[in-house]
């Protein structure tokens, strides 16, 4: 039986794990308990820092104590990370301060709050950013071992977790092989290369398992990182496959669609089609009825690489 | 402390030598903001002078106090105080607003030694200066955040965020200036938004309040020992006074928030501030 557990579970473990660094401190804005970041301020409170309601202050008073020579951590849901996106501009990204700020409950996956709590942009609206380094992990596991790749960095980030469980796919891999800035390919064919994010993995793995019914053989990649993008792996799987598709919980504007398509745009006639929320709102619904109102789930990426082999 | 007496006088002083490297510093670039350089240049000279401890020939010093002009479009004021303590040179004030130049247009942390935080978005500073404060606490060090506001600045939601933090946190190494110059870009403030009893509201947050006349120089200096000595609590010291201050027609003038003088108007504000050209 597959383990199932949610990515933001992961970066709670992360933070905790990366506590013996004394430099590490978490921030949160009241919603320690749903990031995750919970554990780190039951172990550490000397080292962890609540900003009440208040987000934008939250950002620019980690980084205040990033340019005093600390690592902060700084969390909240995906969709209030967006209230400080000129902090997160001006007084994290324009200074190059090292701020990693955690944006859970990201996408439409994110489930019945509905529509004002599904962020369908943090990823597009980030990744215009300098120096930011943006994340957007698939399991509990690739997102603990990414966590604390960051600490080490000397940029900011963003990292968008998911609040609902997906499947783990991370428990046997050997750590090394997950790296910021490499695409994971999970899974290898040449007739279509399906690149995606978060909670939209396990859907390409499904997609690909489809694909092979109809004697379709799909590479899958697990983009995490949007930025830097690994261009050098998506001009591989284009020469390679001559189709791709890109799919994530976000909107089709900008994030992983958009940052593919920016780089094919200038480096390959390949065709691309994209796989995610089209330009709308979500509204309130279970996590899978999200993903099936929206054509995020299985079936639509397997109609995405249906139409990606035609324009072959 | 400075010793009272002749200290007061070299102050006054030095606050002068800011005031014509101010307008000139517009003057030449042919845009920026003197108003409000001008109004804080008293305050800002006198915090380095009797208070702030930063070593010019180590900029990035780990225990330094951190300086940071939230106001940062007010950085005239900030480059020629820079200068006159030996951060940057005399020469690097020809380089404001222009292309490579270590004085940017708004004060900028990677372009500037001695400058501690890239403003020039209204209501960063305090939450910034916050996070430095925590960073002292938890390092157990002496070292303060002093970080000055414009009024109109504080009409920014996230400086409220900020001073309801930095109260609940009980940090009392950070101390605030507030200029209130009683102008912002389009008018005076009463203009375009009224803010009623500010030392109340500071108070009501749970700050300690002290408020003088910004420009007279013994009350300056007993504010800022107020500053200095007020560590129970994060501090503000409101500091009453006129924008363009020292040059008569940019006095309480909006016009000159964010405007240069022409080659006239220049040559009158030189005269009145004893420059020698």
């Amino acid at each position: 039986m597959t383990r199932m557990a949610a990515t933001r579970d992961g970066y709670g473990q992360a933070l905790l794990e990366l506590a013996e660094n004394k430099k590490v401190v978490v921030l949160e804005a009241d919603l320690g308990k749903s990031t995750k970041s919970l554990h780190f301020r039951k172990a550490h409170p000397e080292r962890t820092i609540s900003c009440g309601i208040g987000e934008q202050n939250m950002l620019l008073v980690a980084a205040g104590m990033a340019s005093s020579g600390y690592i902060p951590f700084a969390s909240t849901f995906a969709i209030f990370t967006e209230r400080a996106f000129e902090q997160m501009r001006n007084g994290v990204a324009r200074p190059n301060l090292a701020v990693h700020l955690c944006g859970s409950h990201g996408g439409t996956h994110t489930g019945t709050d509905g529509s004002s709590a599904q962020s369908i942009e943090d990823l597009a609206i980030y990744r215009t950013l300098p120096n930011v380094t943006v994340l957007h992990p698939s399991d509990d596991v690739s997102t603990r071992l990414l966590t604390k790749q960051l600490a080490a960095s000397k940029n900011p980030s963003y990292m968008r977790t998911a609040r609902n469980k997906t499947p783990v796919l991370y428990d046997e891999a050997d750590p090394k092989t997950i790296q910021i800035g490499k695409g994971i390919t999970l899974r290898k064919g040449n007739d279509v290369a399906i690149i995606a994010c978060g909670v939209l993995v396990s859907e390409a793995l499904k997609a690909a398992d489809s694909l092979r019914e109809k004697g379709i053989e799909a590479t899958v990649i697990d983009m995490h990182t949007i930025k830097p993008l690994d261009v050098g792996l998506v001009d591989e799987v284009a020469a390679r496959c001559g189709a791709i598709v890109t799919a994530e919980d976000h909107s089709i504007i900008g994030g992983l669609g958009g940052a593919v398509a920016e780089h094919l745009s200038a480096s390959s006639r390949t065709p691309l089609e994209r796989v995610g929320v089209q330009d709308r709102f979500g509204e309130s619904g279970q996590a899978d009825e999200m993903l099936e109102l929206m054509e995020l789930s299985s079936p639509h990426i397997v109609k995405a690489a249906l139409r990606a082999i035609d324009r072959k | 402390m400075v010793t009272i007496a002749t200290s007061i006088s070299e102050l006054k002083e030095l606050a002068r030598r800011c005031r014509i490297e101010i307008v000139k510093m517009v003057h030449r670039a042919q845009a920026g903001h003197p108003g409000g350089s001008l109004s804080e240049i008293d305050l800002i000279a006198a915090l380095y002078s009797t208070s702030l401890r930063v070593r010019p020939d180590e900029p990035d010093w780990e225990d330094r106090d951190r300086f940071i002009l939230s106001k940062g479009h007010a950085s005239p004021g900030m480059y020629a105080l820079l200068a006159e303590k030996g951060f940057i040179q005399h020469g690097d004030l020809h380089s404001y607003r222009v292309l490579g130049g270590v004085c940017q247009g708004h004060v900028d942390m990677k372009w500037c030694p001695g400058v501690d935080f890239s403003a020039g978005s209204l209501g960063m500073g305090l939450s910034f200066g916050m996070g430095c404060a925590l960073a002292a606490r938890i390092d157990g060090s002496e070292r303060r955040a002093f970080v000055m506001l414009g009024d109109g600045e504080i009409q920014e939601g996230s400086i409220w965020e900020a001073a309801m933090a930095a109260a609940h946190h009980e940090l009392g190494n950070l101390k605030v200036i507030l200029d209130r110059n009683r102008i912002q870009n389009d008018d005076f403030c009463l203009e375009q938004m009224r803010m009623f009893d500010i030392p109340a509201k500071w108070k009501a947050f749970g700050w300690n309040v002290m408020e003088i006349d910004g420009h007279d120089m013994n009350e300056i200096v007993e504010g800022i020992n107020f500053l200095d000595t007020s560590n129970d609590a994060p501090s503000i010291l409101i500091a009453h006074t006129i924008k363009g201050k020292g040059v008569s027609y940019m006095e309480d003038n909006p016009a000159f928030h964010g405007a240069a003088p022409n080659d006239e108007q220049f040559a009158l504000a030189m005269q009145e501030l004893g420059a020698v050209e």
